[in-house]
């Protein structure tokens, strides 16, 4: 497969959240505000992407049987960098976020793909899948995220777009889109437009 | 006892760690296809995180804690920044030392388990459930409870969803909806029901 394949093709044709069922715990749980999803995004990128560079890296060395142990150690050491650096810089999101920096580690995106890709391929080939599985993610949190707050607290990004009565506007905020049930409709939805765009990908009915 | 019996209901009903917290959702809609296995992924969920938050929060009050070293004589130490590398070695281990004695004293159970036990390992919803407990600040004994409350909690879920699930294969679902797109829906709407606990004063 060619570079450009690798890196694009999991944003729509493969993606790792629509297809694959991959990461969506955290996918659910960070995107009441864009801000957030923001943050959340570039952290999974890098870290999918540098622990599969340096899983496919020692991928010739390692055992097979004792290779999930040294993946989950490559991968906690990342989230561990990844969680000091964004307290350092940015600690009001980082505090918002709770506990779903550290569950990175648990993301299965992150393992899938060190396991699925990382170990067969070379290292700049694993790179470009990690950053594109990565950015295949963050589609489907930016659009998840850019309604929950547009229709929770009608802002995006803290900027008022559509102002709230209770500041003397006129948009009375729908408080279901900030609670969890509305993760799931949107990205059922979400999936509902994907599949319908690619008839591939619809699931025989068994 | 009242605070640990509303501290228990509350990590079952009112946060729920799947459908508040999203936690565990990948094998949360990929074994929930059957309610027999689901139940048997909900028993093993129950038993692995009711020994790892008690033990995680040792290790955190005995060893990670700003100063928590101060029993072996060393002050001001800070080491909970490898935090989360020491809670999934632990969950790894426990989970691995849990298999080898259902393998050796309950073949059965261990039988019924499968591959579910090993995969619990990268379950979010036993690393979240740790990671909680510290930030909450809890203490021993609240530990144990909340482990026990919230695995109950996640296998409740799951068995719920498997059962709906069943019913819907008779359903007919449009296209692009079938599958995945479908249960995420289902899921949706079980959260919305469930939050209709938040309610309730404890």
């Amino acid at each position: 497969m060619s570079l450009k394949k690798t890196l694009f093709d999991p944003l729509f044709e493969n993606n790792p959240i629509a297809l694959q069922i991959l990461g969506i715990c955290s996918a659910l749980a960070v995107t009441t505000k864009l801000e957030s999803v923001l943050v959340m995004c570039l952290a999974v990128i890098v870290v999918t992407a540098f622990s599969n560079l340096s899983v496919s890296l020692i991928r010739n060395h390692v055992p097979s049987s004792i290779r999930i142990i040294v993946m989950m150690t490559i991968i906690a050491s990342l989230v561990i960098v990844t969680d000091q650096i964004l307290k350092a810089f940015v600690y009001d999101v980082a505090k918002s976020m709770s506990v779903y920096i550290g569950l990175i580690i648990t993301n299965c995106i992150v393992m899938g793909r060190a396991e699925a890709y990382a170990m067969k391929n070379g290292p700049i080939m694993a790179l470009v899948d990690g950053i594109g599985n990565g950015i295949g993610y963050s589609v489907v949190l930016i659009f998840v995220g850019i309604f929950r707050e547009l229709f929770g607290s009608g802002k995006l990004l803290g900027y008022n777009i559509m102002t709230p009565i209770s500041e003397g506007g006129w948009y009375q905020p729908n408080g279901m889109a900030l609670l969890s049930p509305s993760a799931f409709f949107l990205i059922g939805i979400f999936i509902w437009i994907l599949r319908t765009v690619k008839k591939d990908q619809v699931e025989s009915s068994n | 006892m009242e605070h640990y019996l509303s501290l228990f209901l509350k990590a079952v009903f009112v946060e729920n760690l799947a459908l508040s917290f999203f936690l565990g959702m990948c094998t949360f809609l990929a074994v929930s296809k059957k309610v027999k296995t689901s139940l048997g992924l909900g028993v093993a969920v129950v038993v692995v995180q009711s020994i790892t938050i008690p033990v995680n929060n040792l290790l955190y009050n005995y060893l990670l804690k700003e100063n928590a070293l101060t029993w072996a004589g060393v002050q001001g130490v800070d080491l909970s920044f490898l935090g989360l590398i020491s809670y999934i070695g632990v969950i790894a281990a426990m989970v691995q030392i849990l298999e080898m004695i259902l393998d050796k004293f309950f073949p059965p159970l261990y039988n019924a388990l499968g591959i579910f036990l090993p995969l619990i390992t990268v379950n979010c919803a036993i690393l979240g459930g740790s990671l909680f407990m510290v930030e909450r600040d809890y203490n021993f004994a609240e530990s144990v409870v909340f482990g026990v409350g919230s695995g109950v909690g996640w296998a409740l879920a799951i068995a719920a969803l498997a059962g709906i699930r069943e019913k819907m294969k008779y359903s007919d679902v449009p296209e692009g909806l079938r599958g995945l797109g479908i249960t995420f829906i289902t899921v949706g709407l079980m959260a919305l029901g469930f939050l209709s606990f938040s309610g309730i004063q404890l």
